[in-house]
């Protein structure tokens, strides 16, 4: 029986023990349903669930067991010259006897025969059923296919009669303690809590997970480079670091990487903290509500552009249009039309992502804005205050932690974007203040090194880890601040 | 014994209440929210150096009709004011008034006491650094210190001037709110609920606080307290339904109303 038909079996089991242990707690009430403990459906769910999750568990087990075992008993059932081969060799053998096996099925009588005593070749026999076998296939690999297929045929039916039996006993064993007095419902509120706690341990077990297999990676680049070299280098050019030759590591410098990093994060913020606060503060304090309504959504639109639309926007207009208003400027100073912007830069990708940042910064400062007591307003109006004195006084001091908030983590964001900067900012490694001048940032060089075609045990590749993991901390780090500062000002202001 | 004295001083004030000048005159002041009115045609007028107190059940229009006397309607969406309302000789609702200035002349304190995230000293100075009314730190310094004195809060927090306004008790901070409200000099202060987050013991120096004040400012108070408007007010005008149902000198409208409605209110009939 195949495994999503006893799935479907489970779930059918579970359907009529939901009915039937509904059916008997309604009998037991006598018709005065106040009589019972929980109503009705809690005790068929006790019993639905009691009747479903032992087997299904039962179902997964043995699902992830049994290929183990069989394997491991048909590689046992190999003849001693190939497990003498060692591991490679075994393998291999494995896989052949799994796909003899699979073309065993299709065989009638008299072709298994005749492979049996030798009179027929394995390999054209199979071809022509359609299974291509590797090699030329040896004779011992029919017995040893058999025996394989003769234990996957038996693990089925095994599998199919525990799992139901597993489902029918935890049925019957759950409706024989529905009673009037039973807490069904207290029990059902358990396997609900379980099932939460599942899913969140799900969440941040996957988190543990990536951050470790990152850890591992990078340490594995850290063996061939040494961190030193990696965290305090000023040059940063992987192609000619083979694995092994010493005298090469120090062209793993993150330094260039990191500056421009923060310096495209830098112009972005310069562009967006502005703009998205004074746009905040218009939202929150002197807009009306209709148009508030408009404009609000309209914002936010923009958060909702892919950034590799904006990366778009950034190589095909803004670089361009700066790169000839930079031409033209020259000129008009010194007669030269040499621009001296380039169409890909720091400022061409910082004003971009600057763009995408705007709604961040002005939808989480609006909301922050517009949580501050109406009686601090009415406070600074009544004493005869402006609004944007109101605004400048009370209301952004009182913001202050929350936006410092708001800004950190739009700074973390604007550290991780990646495709803005991929096809903005340019992939040239270089250490230096011209904001006109390309520069690259780590995500930019965490794609590169991992599209290329090396294989994944050079340090060309593992180097992505180890960027990665710092990336990681830089942004881990700012949002630690940001909750720090917010705590520390809301101490002091409640 | 005391009371007694208290309340004779109080009648000879009384008396000689009829001759007191009008500080501000409200004349067929109504108030819209929208489609809804909320108040209908108030003709009541405040008089100088007196605590006015505004009673009446809850919705009544007391509060809406005190926050027209400084345009803080102005703040809510869709509210409109017709009638007119003087300031000495002023319309307060021409539209060549000057809000803030308006708002400096007539101060506001507010139902739940309100300091800013900010310190105590910085609190009071508020109003003063907007307005400009000094220049010096010495000018600020006994600005801060007269307007705490005036509020009776000054012995509490002189130690602590640069601690935050609101790490204050509650009653402190209404107080601070007075202050507040007192360093800009205005001429009228009013007082929306002031006493109703307050203990009783904070609420009788509050109460002490309005009496002193009395003399240097016109106050009209709002209150949900009966007892309340028979301390610490000298006129009292009973609101209903958005109509002004009688204004009177307190003695005689605790005593003697002349409106039905009054009587049954004060006695707990309805509100």
């Amino acid at each position: 029986m195949s495994t999503s038909l006893l799935l479907l079996l489970i779930v059918v089991i579970g359907f009529i023990a939901y009915f039937a242990g509904r059916a008997r707690s309604l009998a037991q009430s006598g018709g005065k349903l106040s009589n019972l403990h929980s109503l009705p459906g809690y005790h068929g769910s006790y019993v639905a669930i009691w009747a479903m999750l032992p087997a299904a568990l039962v179902l997964g087990t043995w699902l992830i067991a049994a290929p183990i075992y069989i394997d491991g008993s048909t590689r046992a059932a190999l003849p001693d010259t190939v497990q003498s081969q060692g591991g490679a060799a075994v393998q291999l053998a494995l896989g052949q006897v799994k796909s003899v096996a699979g073309g065993l099925l299709r065989l009638s009588g008299e072709e298994l025969s005749a492979l049996e005593n030798g009179s027929a070749n394995l390999r054209s026999t199979l071809a022509s059923k359609g299974v291509a076998l590797a090699g030329e296939g040896e004779p011992y690999m029919v017995t040893v296919a058999q025996h394989f297929n003769a234990m996957t045929v038996a693990n089925r039916w095994l599998m199919t009669a525990a799992v139901l039996l597993v489902a029918i006993a935890g049925g019957i064993y759950a409706i024989r303690n529905v009673a009037t007095r039973f807490r069904a419902r207290n029990q059902v509120e358990r396997v609900i809590l379980g099932s939460l706690i599942v899913a969140s341990s799900i969440a941040i077990l996957t988190t543990v997970g990536i951050v470790a297999s990152m850890l591992s990676e990078a340490g594995r680049f850290f063996t061939m480079v040494s961190p030193f070299e990696f965290f305090f280098g000023t040059v940063w050019d992987p192609r000619f670091a083979a694995a092994g030759s010493g005298g090469a590591s120090g062209q793993f410098g993150l330094l260039p990487l990191l500056a421009g990093t923060l310096y495209i994060a830098f112009v972005a913020m310069l562009f967006a903290v502005p703009i998205g606060l004074f746009a905040a503060i218009y939202m929150a304090e002197y807009a009306n509500p209709r148009l508030r309504s408009t404009a609000k959504p309209l914002l936010e639109v923009l958060a909702g552009i892919p950034t590799i639309v904006y990366g778009f926007f950034a190589l095909v207009t803004v670089g361009p249009f700066l790169r000839d208003i930079s031409a033209q400027l020259n000129g008009l100073a010194t007669g030269n039309y040499q621009n001296f912007i380039q169409a890909q830069s720091v400022v061409t990708a910082g004003i971009v992502m600057g763009i995408m940042l705007i709604p961040f910064v002005s939808s989480l400062s609006d909301d922050i804005i517009t949580q501050v007591p109406r009686a601090l307003r009415d406070g600074s109006l009544g004493l005869g205050a402006t609004r944007s004195e109101t605004v400048k006084k009370v209301i952004l001091p009182a913001a202050l932690p929350g936006i410092v908030g708001a800004l950190l983590l739009t700074a973390s964001r604007a550290v991780g974007e990646t495709m803005i900067v991929v096809l903005a900012a340019g992939v040239a490694a270089r250490m230096q203040i011209n904001p006109f001048e390309p520069m690259t940032t780590v995500t930019v060089k965490i794609v590169n090194q991992l599209t290329g075609d090396l294989e994944f045990t050079s340090p060309q590749t593992l180097v992505a880890f180890a960027l990665g993991i710092t990336l990681f901390v830089i942004t881990l780090g700012l949002n630690i601040y940001a909750l720090y500062i917010v705590r520390k000002y809301r101490e002091q202001y409640e | 014994m005391n009371i007694m004295s208290e309340a004779a001083v109080e009648k000879a004030l009384d008396q000689k209440m009829n001759t007191v000048p009008y500080k501000m005159i409200g004349k067929d002041v109504s108030v819209y929210y929208g489609e809804k009115r909320a108040l209908f045609d108030v003709n009541l007028n405040i008089r100088e150096n007196t605590v006015t107190a505004l009673i009446g059940p809850s919705g009544c229009g007391k509060s809406t009709f005190l926050r027209t006397l400084n345009r803080m309607n102005d703040t809510i969406e869709n509210c409109r004011v017709t009638g007119k309302i003087t300031l000495d000789e002023d319309d307060i609702y021409d539209p060549t008034i000057d809000v803030v200035e308006l708002r400096a002349r007539v101060g506001m304190v507010f139902q739940k006491p309100n300091p800013f995230p900010k310190s105590i000293y910085d609190n009071v100075a508020y109003g003063p650094r907007i307005h400009g009314l000094a220049r010096t730190k010495a000018d600020f310094d006994e600005i801060v210190e007269t307007s705490l004195q005036k509020a009776g809060l000054f012995n509490e927090v002189k130690d602590r001037l640069h601690e935050p306004g609101t790490g204050l008790s509650g009653g402190q901070q209404q107080r601070l709110c007075i202050a507040r409200a007192v360093a800009v000099s205005p001429e009228v202060i009013l007082m929306d609920e002031p006493c109703s987050a307050l203990d009783p013991i904070a609420t009788a120096k509050v109460e002490e606080l309005i009496h002193e004040l009395r003399t240097n400012f016109t106050i009209v108070i709002v209150t949900h307290s009966m007892q309340q408007a028979a301390r610490v007010s000298q006129r009292t005008a009973m609101f209903h339904l958005g109509n002004l149902v009688e204004e009177n000198d307190t003695d005689k409208m605790f005593t003697n109303p002349d409106d039905q409605r009054t009587q049954d209110y004060i006695m707990g009939r309805f509100g």
